[in-house]
């Protein structure tokens, strides 16, 4: 199922909402729509058409599903809240320098974080009284470079983002206030896209170096109490930048987006040593668009549905199905 | 294992039905479209200045890729990035979009080489570039073509 989500522009990114009805798509065209099902195609239900001056980066569900985030090359963060099909604007989150390229809710529901090429990363604090109530906590300068993207941990309060700069940063609050506790080195370009695995202990990088790395955390150095190691690099199999990475949270798989039009999944060999994992290449639809695929994300409820959006403004879905 | 598009029975491949079927795409082609760029701060062309020259592209049709590498005047130009954004976004508006197009500095000619690549390299920072209305002007400037040449 292939359809045109963002006519004459890129589609930058598509996100399940966390009951997995809705697609949430937005690109160069400014625009933020809305997906629903009918039957066997996707309906567009809702264009959010003046949230922003700019092209729209990312786009991120809250865990209740009630709100979407919204991340813009015009320096701001938008907040929606969602009533029946239609979405309001509850506010507008600025503080970047200039673009906003990734916006992420923690899994509480509580915190949110953005990050931006003046190469900062904030933490923001949701009010429990004020739905309208964002308030900046945290603002961390790791980072040398445009920051890229930003994850949050699956169950711990731990934040991950990677960069133009090549690296990847950990953080952690310490008395009120975030800090990077690690700097993950090993990229030899600009780190893209991030993502946890399905029990928070590895992490998963792509890069413009083409390759794939498979981050653990270990038995932290005296003084610090935060260490992860490169346990796995993926290359080879990527014939260009790998712009967006995800771990299936049922099933395990990894799947990536590439800059060579392809779609990819990995899964796990089965090893004696975690330190030192293994994963094969299982599937690979190499013209799964007709230009670069931005983004994939896997299903939230449904194992092996995946979608993927690409350069020429189209959303694709796709079933994986793993092999007996 | 399988990855099959959702409710198709098999793969299906990009519709090209309505493309003529063309030409390959070669060298000079490339070159064509570049040549007549104007140079941001002098009065003449990319090609006069003998910052492209027809020598230093590449084109693989079959593969759908461009590679242009192109020689600033002096090693410390400050016009590079904006040099190198003009050839890019030419091409890319140019070119068929099932091109991989790619613009660097011609090795060891520049003291930024490697960060000038790297910017141009980037497309979510070209993207947001070209929304500076201020910088987009300026490259739509150097893309202006001129009476002189066809």
């Amino acid at each position: 199922n292939k359809f045109n989500a963002h006519p004459d522009s890129r589609c930058w990114y598509v996100a399940w909402n966390p009951k997995g009805t809705l697609l949430a798509s937005c690109g160069g065209d400014r625009a933020i729509r809305i997906w629903g099902r009918e039957g066997d195609s996707w309906e567009c239900k809702t264009l959010l058409q003046d949230g922003h001056q700019r092209t729209v980066r990312k786009v991120a569900w809250s865990p209740c599903g009630n709100y979407l985030a919204s991340a813009s090359f015009d320096a701001t963060t938008c907040i929606w809240k969602k009533k029946n099909d239609d979405f309001e604007c509850l506010t507008v989150l600025e503080g970047h320098e200039n673009e906003v390229k990734c916006v992420a809710w923690a899994p509480s529901g509580n915190l949110l974080a953005t990050c931006s090429r003046d190469k900062s990363v904030w933490i923001w604090e949701v009010d429990e009284e004020n739905e309208n109530e964002y308030e900046c906590v945290s603002v961390v300068n790791s980072h040398t470079q445009d920051v890229k993207h930003v994850v949050w941990h699956p169950t711990q309060e731990l934040l991950a983002s990677c960069s133009y700069d090549n690296n990847v940063c950990v953080y952690k609050e310490e008395d009120d206030d975030w800090e990077c506790r690690a700097t993950l080195e090993g990229h030899t370009s600009t780190v893209w896209g991030l993502t946890f695995d399905p029990s928070g202990q590895r992490l998963a990088s792509c890069s413009d170096d083409c390759t794939v790395k498979i981050w653990k955390e270990c038995q932290p150095e005296e003084g610090t109490d935060v260490a992860w190691k490169c346990v796995c690099t993926l290359s080879g199999f990527h014939g260009r930048t790998v712009y967006d990475i995800a771990w299936c949270p049922l099933t395990g798989a990894l799947a990536t987006a590439c800059g060579d039009d392809g779609v990819r999944v990995f899964k796990e060999d089965e090893t004696a040593d975690p330190d030192q994992p293994a994963f094969s290449l299982s599937a690979h639809v190499p013209k799964a668009h007709t230009q670069d695929v931005n983004c994939i994300a896997w299903h939230p409820k449904e194992a092996g549905l995946l979608v993927s959006c690409s350069d020429n403004g189209e959303i694709a879905v796709w079933n994986y199905q793993s092999g007996v | 294992s399988s990855l099959k598009q959702q409710n198709c029975e098999r793969l299906q491949t990009a519709k090209d039905e309505d493309e003529d079927v063309a030409d390959p795409i070669d060298d000079r082609e490339i070159f064509d479209l570049i040549r007549s760029i104007n140079d941001p701060e002098h009065p003449l062309s990319l090609e006069e200045l003998n910052v492209v020259e027809q020598v230093r592209v590449r084109v693989d049709d079959q593969e759908n890729t461009v590679g242009v590498e192109f020689t600033p005047t002096i090693p410390h130009c400050s016009m590079a990035t904006l040099i190198g954004l003009s050839i890019k976004v030419k091409l890319l508006r140019s070119l068929p979009e099932r091109f991989k197009i790619d613009v660097h500095i011609t090795p060891g000619m520049h003291t930024s080489e490697d960060a000038v690549n790297k910017q141009l390299a980037d497309k979510e920072r070209v993207a947001a570039a070209l929304e500076n209305s201020q910088l987009l002007e300026v490259v739509n400037q150097c893309l202006i073509s001129n009476a002189r040449t066809s």
